[in-house]
């Protein structure tokens, strides 16, 4: 089975990062890791391959300098790699974003795609439906697992109050939860080295046949008027000592807001 | 109608959703700022209950009936209606709530019509050169940023619970509308529907949340936060620690992965308060925390944080609930 994940380089924003006086992130205070849930999917397509046998190929869409950030997800086990890079492509909207990854897709060969559910530097989750709309494949989205048959997929797909379901053909595009398959692994020390190894094969617009002006960020959909720090709340009432004093100071305060 | 400023609404257990109301709230203001029409477009084999109720938002609710929709994902069937009513009516700017199938369909319609999106809106306002205006939080909630479409026609993804529906001085009309040159999406079967086995309260629209995290410790550790989710009429919240752990259900996770709320009141229980965690809940009016470590980041921006042991402090506050309840 032969499987393509999108997986985007974001800002690690787990804590270490600084955002700049012009409250831009410092990019030099945090290197670009992964997409948290993008591992996800990569841990997903290492099992369904680890099942069924077949090749993982990662496909991104970034500056030239995320091979470094696509080599961890390589360690992770996954074959090889696409790198979709052009100078052009620098301040790129969600719409563009879709229409490159289909272009990209459609050069690639493969039986599924599966992506993450979104990237977590500010990406709303509608990249993949569009993506899959633009490619015409099935999509299927909140898998809470994920099945493969002969040439179906299944997933459980997830909602407020249990799930569906679903089934497509293959080839298909499934956007997988962090609970299809839990914590994803940690790159073992020879998957590492392995990693190195592995082609990550580098693709320009106009190897797409793209118009620069037409998908990059000369063409952006949506642009950026201002930036601000989020509100800062009140100052925050401590209270320590024993459990039987805390809480009456607990059922004080929420009596004098009327929850009690 | 071209021009016009659209919301879709979303059905959930046969009525609209609070999150449909929102948008239309939202769809509502931005055409009365800006002299347009407004509309609500429904997509649903029974509409007209969900119709009626969102037609005391806005005013006009188009419906379209469709009988696909029970055998397919609902995002699929919406969007190819809505990009053929789209290409007659050519509105301006829509605006879908944030929900799984709202952000499927937003991606969909997005490369459909060639339009924008501006996702994770936290606020929507209207400037007379710029159209929207919208704020959003990104980064994981570490700052906020302002943005325009670049053309006159997008798609706004608007966050639950960040803006209070408001029902409109006159109800609107309710018209069906037959839709052709659909074209479908590739099919995916729908084989069966299945209910968690005990569907817990939602808590989007809880007026009182008690989330448990990682220093829960264990499924048995909910105990304490169910218990005083009862007692003080709330739902049961949690981190992605602990709906990673297998300890509650996915559906009650709160953060930048998991739902957004913004109750009156947020008890954390054994909860950190990373940031990602942060951006889910910090709306809240009044936040509380119990946690051991006197350094965690909720220490900063909690209106009471006590330092304690949450297996102590716990049943302790519900001891004290009981005995001043009599
Ligand atoms: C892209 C991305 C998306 C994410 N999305 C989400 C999301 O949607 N929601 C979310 O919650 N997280 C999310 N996270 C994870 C987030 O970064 C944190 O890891 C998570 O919120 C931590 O959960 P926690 O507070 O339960 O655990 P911890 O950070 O481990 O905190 C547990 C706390 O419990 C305290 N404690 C332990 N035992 C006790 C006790 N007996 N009594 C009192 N206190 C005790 C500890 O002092 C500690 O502060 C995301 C991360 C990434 C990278
Ligand atoms: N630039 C990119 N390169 C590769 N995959 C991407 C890119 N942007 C988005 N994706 C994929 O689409 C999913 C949703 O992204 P988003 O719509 O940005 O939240 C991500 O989890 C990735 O799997």
């Amino acid at each position: 089975m032969r499987i393509v994940v999108l997986v985007k380089p974001v800002p690690d924003t787990t804590g270490t990062e600084r955002l700049g006086d012009d409250l831009r992130l410092d990019r030099a205070s945090s290197p670009p890791i992964v997409n948290p849930n993008d591992e996800y999917a990569v841990e997903q397509a290492l099992r369904l391959v680890e099942a069924h046998g077949g090749e993982i190929t990662l496909l991104t869409m970034a500056p030239a300098g995320a091979t470094e950030t696509m080599r961890k997800a390589l360690a992770m086990g996954a074959h090889g790699g696409v790198l979709v890079s052009d100078d052009a492509l620098a301040g790129a909207c969600a719409l563009s974003t879709a229409r490159v990854l289909a272009a990209a897709l459609a050069t690639l060969e493969f039986d599924l795609v599966l992506c993450g559910i979104a990237s977590s530097d500010g990406g709303g989750g509608v990249v993949a439906s569009g993506v899959a709309t633009l490619c015409g494949l099935p999509y299927l989205s909140y898998a809470g697992s994920v099945e493969v048959t002969d040439d179906r997929v299944r997933i459980h797909r997830l909602h407020a109050t249990g799930y569906m379901v679903l089934e497509a053909p293959l080839p298909a595009l499934v956007v997988v939860t962090q609970i299809a398959v839990g914590e994803p692994r940690y790159a073992s020390l020879k998957g590492i080295m392995a990693a190195r190894s592995r082609v990550i094969r580098s693709l320009s617009l106009a190897d797409l046949g793209l118009d620069p002006a037409a998908v990059g960020g000369a063409a952006a959909s949506t642009r950026v008027l201002g930036v601000r720090p989020p509100a800062v709340r009140g100052a925050t009432r401590v209270v320590r000592g024993s459990a039987a004093d805390a809480a009456r100071e607990i059922v004080d305060f929420l009596d004098e807001r009327r929850f009690i | 109608m071209a021009g016009a400023i659209w919301s879709v609404g979303e059905v959930a257990d046969g009525a609209a959703t609070r999150l449909s109301t929102e948008a239309a709230t939202v769809a509502r203001r931005l055409a009365e700022a800006s002299g347009r029409e407004s509309a609500a477009v429904l997509v649903a084999a029974d509409p007209a209950g969900p119709a009626a109720e969102l037609a005391g938002y806005i005013p006009r609710v188009i419906t379209v009936v469709s009988h696909l929709a029970d055998e397919r994902p609902p995002a699929a069937v919406a969007a190819a209606r809505i990009a053929a009513l789209a290409r007659v009516e050519e509105p301006a700017y829509i605006v879908i709530g944030a929900t799984p199938d709202g952000r499927d369909l937003a991606g969909c319609l997005a490369v459909m019509l060639g339009v924008g999106v501006l996702a994770n809106a936290i606020a929507v306002g209207w400037d007379a050169d710029a159209g929207p205006v919208v704020e959003e939080s990104v980064l994981g909630g570490r700052i906020l940023t302002s943005s325009a479409f670049s053309a006159d026609r997008g798609i706004v993804l608007l966050t639950p619970n960040v803006i209070a529906a408001e029902a409109a001085g006159t109800p609107g009309r309710v018209e069906a509308v037959a839709v052709d040159d659909v074209a479908d999406l590739p099919a995916v079967a729908v084989l069966d529907r299945v209910a968690a086995a005990a569907a817990a309260a939602p808590i989007e629209e809880a007026r009182v949340v008690v989330a448990g995290g990682r220093g829960v410790g264990s499924p048995a550790g909910f105990a304490i936060v169910s218990e005083l989710a009862d007692l003080l009429g709330g739902a049961v919240g949690a981190t992605r620690a602990a709906v990673d752990a297998g300890w509650i259900d996915y559906s009650q996770q709160i953060g930048q992965t998991g739902k957004t709320v913004r109750p009156a009141l947020y008890l954390a229980l054994g909860i950190s308060g990373a940031i990602q965690h942060k951006v889910g809940m910090q709306a809240a009016e009044t936040i509380v925390a119990v946690n051991r470590d006197p350094d965690a980041p909720l220490a900063e921006y909690a209106d009471l944080y006590v330092v304690g042991d949450l297996f102590e402090v716990g049943p302790a506050v519900a001891a004290e609930i009981r005995g001043r309840r009599g």
